[in-house]
Order: C-alpha cells, then sequence, then structure tokens
C-alpha cells in the first residue's frame, strides 16, 4: 500500500540520511553516485575516442572523394562513407574534438564571467546589484537561440567566434546563480556569528562563501557543456554553424538527414546517438551533482 | 500583494526596454550592411544611398533609436527590406499560428506530465517510474531538430500517416482547414516540452508526498484516489504555473526550429529568414515581440502564481 510510504520508519530513515549528509563531503556523495560514475566514464571514453582514435585510424578528411561516396558500412569504412566520400567513422572523431572542446571552452569561460559578476553584484548589493541584475533579465528575455541567430548573421562563424558568442550568452545564468549564493550567505546565522566573533571578510569568503558557491559552480558548467555541444549542432542544423572542411556532429547528422530519404541511415544515425550520448552524459554528471548538494535527496 | 505586484510591473518595464536597447545595439553593430544585403553585393554606392536614406539608416544611432521608438508607440515597426510589408503586418499575420502551435502544444505536454509526474512519484525508484525517467530523460537531452526528424522518418516516410509539412495557409483559417499538416509540428514541441515538464512534476509530487497533510488526509481515512487527485494533484500543479513562465524562452527556441523544419507560417519563421536575409526591420519587430512576451508570461505566471496560492494570495 502507498500509504507505507509515510509511516515514523520512513522520516527515521530520512533523519539518518540527513545526518550521514551532514558528514559527508558532497563530493564523495556525487563520487558514490552510479549516475555521476556513467557519466564520467562515457565522457572519458568519449574524450579517448575522438583525441587518441585518430593515432590508429587513420582516415582522410580534408579532401572531398567523390568515388568513395555514400558507401555502405564494410571492410575499409566500418561506418559507411558520406556524401563526400568522408569516413564516417573517422569523421566522428574530427567531429567530436569541435564539440567536445567548444563544450570545455564555453564552461570554463562561462564560469569565470558568471562568477565574478555574480559575486560582485552579490557583494555590493544595493543600486549595483539592481542595475546588473536588471541587465541579465534583459538578456534572459529572449531566448538563446534567437541572440546567438542574430549575432551569427552578423559575425562569420568559425568555431572560436561561436565559443565567444556561447559564452557572452551563457554567462547568465551562472552569475545570477553565483549571486542568489552570495546573497544567502551573506545573511546565514552562522555567518553573522563568525562576524560577531571577529572573523574578518576573506575568511568569510574563504570558509564560508566559496565552499557553499563552489557546488553551485560545478552544477552549472557541467550543463553548460552540454548546452554549448547542443547549440552547435542547432546552429549546423540551421546551416550556420562551422563553414566547412571542419566538421561537428551536428553538420554531420543535418547532411544525413539529407540521405534519410534514400535510406544512407549510416549518416544519420551514428552522429545522432554519439551526440545524444555525449548530452546524456554531461546531464547525468550534473544531475548528480546537483543532488549530491542536495541534502534533503541524499 | 499589491506592491508585489507594482514593484514586479515596474521591473518588467524596465527589462522591456533594456530589450529594445540590446535588440536596436546588436543589430546596428555593423551599419551599412543592411543595404548590401538587401541590394546585393554589386549595388552601385548611390543606390546604397538612396537606401540608407529611405530607411534613415544615414542618421546617427541614437536618432535611429529615437525615431524608433517612437514610431514603436505608434504600432510602426518599419517595412521589411525583403518582403516590401509593413513589419506590424507580417508579425500579425503570422501571430495567430504560432498561438495555436504554441498553445496547443503547451497545453499537451502539461496535460501529458502532469499525471505521468504524478504516477512515476507515487511508482518512486520501481521499474516502471525508472523506465519513464529514461524515456523522458533521453528526450529531455535530444535536440528538437532531431525529436521533428524522427518523427518525420516515422509517420511520414515509413508509415504515410502525417505529411512532413505544415500547412501552406498562413492564415488561421487555412491551417485548420489541413489538421493533418499541424500533427506534426505540434507533436515536436509537445515531446521536447513534455521531457522538461515531467521530470519536473515528478519531483514536485514526491515532494508533496511527503507533507504532512498528506499523512492527515490518509489518517482521516481518505481513499487514496482521492488523497492523490485532491491533494497531491492540486499542490503540484501550482510550481507548473511558474515553471511555463520560466520556460517559455524554450519554448519559443524551440518553436523557431520545428517552425524551420516543417516550414510552418509562424513568427518563429518569419524570424529566421529575417536573420538569415539581413531583414533588420523584421528581426528587430520579431526579436522585441517575443522578449515582450517572455516579459508578460513570467509576470502572468507570478500574478497566478499568487491568485492560486492562498499563503501568497493573503499574506503580504
Amino acid at each position: 500500500m502507498a500509504t507505507s510510504e509515510v509511516t515514523p520508519a520512513a522520516g527515521a530513515e530520512a533523519q539518518q540520511e540527513v545526518r550521514r549528509g551532514t558528514r559527508t563531503s558532497p563530493f564523495r556523495v556525487w563520487a558514490a553516485n552510479r549516475r555521476a560514475q556513467a557519466g564520467v566514464a562515457i565522457v572519458v571514453a568519449l574524450a579517448a575516442f575522438c583525441f587518441l582514435g585518430p593515432f590508429f585510424y587513420h582516415t582522410n578528411q580534408v579532401t572531398v572523394n567523390l568515388n568513395d561516396a555514400t558507401l555502405p558500412p564494410g571492410p575499409g569504412h566500418p561506418l559507411g562513407t558520406d556524401g563526400d566520400g568522408y569516413d564516417v567513422l573517422g569523421r566522428l572523431m574530427v567531429g567530436g574534438q569541435s564539440s567536445l572542446e567548444l563544450g570545455f571552452a564555453v564552461a570554463i569561460a562561462t564560469t569565470v564571467i558568471g562568477t565574478l559578476y555574480g559575486a560582485i553584484a552579490g557583494w555590493a548589493g544595493g543600486i549595483v546589484d539592481v542595475v546588473m541584475m536588471r541587465v541579465i533579465d534583459t538578456f534572459l528575455a529572449l531566448p538563446t537561440l534567437v541572440l546567438l541567430l542574430i549575432l551569427v548573421t552578423i559575425f562569420t562563424p568559425n568555431l572560436l567566434m561561436i565559443i565567444a558568442l556561447l559564452t557572452a550568452l551563457s554567462w547568465l545564468g551562472t552569475a545570477r546563480l553565483v549571486r542568489g549564493e552570495v546573497l544567502s550567505v551573506r545573511v546565514r546565522e552562522y555567518v553573522q556569528a563568525a562576524k560577531v566573533l571577529g572573523s574578518g571578510r576573506w575568511w568569510t569568503i574563504r570558509r564560508h562563501l566559496v565552499p557553499n558557491a563552489l557546488g553551485v559552480i560545478v552544477v552549472s558548467a557541467t550543463f553548460t557543456v552540454a548546452n554549448a555541444i547542443l547549440m552547435l549542432s542547432v546552429l549546423s542544423f540551421l546551416g550556420l554553424g562551422l563553414p566547412p572542411p571542419s566538421a561537428d556532429w551536428g553538420s554531420m547528422l543535418t547532411n544525413g538527414l539529407d540521405y534519410l530519404f534514400d535510406g544512407y541511415w549510416w549518416m544519420v544515425y551514428p552522429p545522432a546517438v554519439i551526440l545524444i550520448v555525449t548530452l546524456i552524459a554531461f546531464n547525468l554528471i550534473g544531475e548528480a551533482a546537483r543532488e549530491s548538494l542536495d541534502v534533503r535527496l541524499r | 500583494m499589491t506592491s508585489y505586484l507594482a514593484r514586479r510591473a515596474a521591473q518588467a518595464i524596465v527589462v522591456v526596454i533594456g530589450v529594445m536597447i540590446v535588440t536596436f545595439v546588436i543589430i546596428h553593430m555593423i551599419p551599412g550592411s543592411a543595404a548590401r544585403a538587401a541590394l546585393g553585393v554589386h549595388a552601385t554606392s548611390s543606390r546604397v544611398a538612396i537606401f540608407n536614406t529611405t530607411y534613415g539608416l544615414d542618421k546617427p544611432l541614437y536618432v535611429q533609436f529615437a525615431d524608433y521608438v517612437v514610431a514603436l508607440f505608434h504600432g510602426n515597426f518599419g517595412i521589411s527590406y525583403t518582403l516590401q510589408q509593413p513589419v506590424s503586418t507580417l508579425i500579425a499575420q503570422r501571430l495567430p499560428g504560432d498561438v495555436l502551435l504554441l498553445g496547443v502544444s503547451t497545453v499537451l505536454a502539461v496535460a501529458i506530465a502532469i499525471p505521468m509526474g504524478i504516477y512515476q512519484a507515487v511508482k518512486r525508484n520501481r521499474l516502471s517510474d525508472q523506465l519513464l525517467d529514461g524515456v523522458s530523460f533521453t528526450l529531455y537531452t535530444m535536440p528538437d531538430f532531431f525529436i521533428a526528424f524522427l518523427l518525420i522518418a516515422l509517420f511520414s516516410v515509413q508509415l504515410h500517416i502525417f505529411p512532413p509539412e505544415a500547412p501552406a495557409a498562413a492564415t488561421l483559417g487555412g491551417m485548420l482547414a489541413d489538421p493533418r499538416g499541424l500533427v506534426l509540428p505540434i507533436a515536436t514541441l509537445t515531446v521536447s516540452n513534455l521531457a522538461g515538464y515531467s521530470r519536473y512534476m515528478r519531483s514536485a509530487a514526491i515532494d508533496v508526498l511527503a507533507e504532512d497533510f498528506l499523512r492527515t488526509a490518509r489518517a482521516k481515512g481518505l481513499p487514496e484516489r482521492l488523497v492523490l487527485s485532491r491533494h497531491v494533484l492540486r499542490n503540484s500543479i501550482l510550481p507548473i504555473v511558474t515553471l511555463i513562465g520560466l520556460t517559455f524562452p524554450n519554448i519559443v527556441a524551440g518553436a523557431v526550429i520545428a517552425e524551420t523544419v516543417f516550414n510552418y507560417q509562424g513568427m518563429g519563421l518569419l524570424f529566421f529568414q529575417a536573420a538569415t536575409s539581413h531583414d533588420y526591420p523584421v528581426l528587430l519587430g520579431t526579436t522585441l515581440i517575443i522578449g515582450a512576451a517572455t516579459v508578460v508570461g513570467n509576470l502572468a505566471a507570478d500574478v497566478a502564481y499568487g491568485i492560486l496560492d492562498p499563503r501568497i494570495r493573503h499574506g503580504n
């Protein structure tokens, strides 16, 4: 019966879990989470596949070879070739490099900018905070994709430019989270108590603010990686992504979709699967991190 | 409550003005390219100069902005460079189609997500919950355009049930005359929103299931069916209201993709075509409408939440 779920025994169990939670560091809880382990394993495997794979599996990904175009999977081409004669397996590796580089670069840049902006706004308070937050509200009122499409039509896209544009649009969420964290830490009773006992500003920052904000920052950085890779694929799909001959999973998928009606499945499903698996892996890591920070969910 | 609403409304107005400034500045980052985009790279410099004078592009930026704001208050969004029609007319033509697309798909997504989330919360961590969780997690991470193509591959290419193109008509009546063409665009957005909503609904319902008032309801002998429909449902619906307001930018982004894939005659397609043809007045107009709609949507969600939640309604 469903009623048994709220018996006192369950309540006691929950309390015990909370007690355990206060002693264990969020990182350990995260590392013990099976979702997190699966996510990290997938990301490591993907990175090895994309960056080490080309050393063992040599393919031509630069010059078009129409004699070898649209070959089905077989000897020499385990996943076949695409409409330009590129080996699909080798192209997955090359395309993954730009996707992963973009994801991590955007996440790092976003974290630095967002953290600084949010910390300054939260710490300064008053009119500075109000103005800084209205600026964020303004940008958040517009869908990232809408702003991105406008910017991409103005600036010619290459990998660096897309990293810069995505960073310019992704730090807003991080900044808002960090500001919230700064505000809440400042008014918490134990921080007030520490202040009364004579702790200085840097002590508060080092002992209370950084540990509290770090978790939020890590979680948001993880989702940023996934989101940046997703955005690149959407741009490629709309024909506004990286120009040829550079490859990414999104443009492979888009090119493959043109051949979907001809039954050339090997051009569509390999990039689709690897793209979705990557997005799932980063989301798994992020969700597990969020759960490990939330004492109630442990 | 009243002072809170007044403050929120004032904030919303500030943000809308901010959106106007931001879109205006971004779009004018490269002056002069509008003429080149509209007239082609081979246009003579005198033709470019005439174009710039006609559309006021030779004036200083702040004068252009002032002109633009004044015109906006007169309902004048400018003339499209490529379509030679007033932007307000173009937007007014497309808006009903978007209300249809976004409205139906959002209602459907919520209508499926609520029972799904409550079911998963009740069956928490059992096999059925984990299966549904896996499905919604996969859909949640999947790019919208790929959802659209999977639906096309299945229902258009394999089964020949629904066409892969939205109705060609731009009017609401014309669209409704071809309901089969509407199925896949609406389904794409429904699936894409459903994934996020059901995951949110599941955790909201789990929180409600742990509340004391549920123990009271069960203790007084209320059948489980009524506990779920009266107490769990009503209390976990509340956050969905806010969620719809907050996810509005995502819904719009999804609509841009879906409309591009299915050639749906909505504002998303209008925006995308304007972006690729450097049609600044249309870009500016559509972006402004999207931003204003988001701000109003968030405000409406806050107000609705205040009305629905007695703790906020009666408090100060």
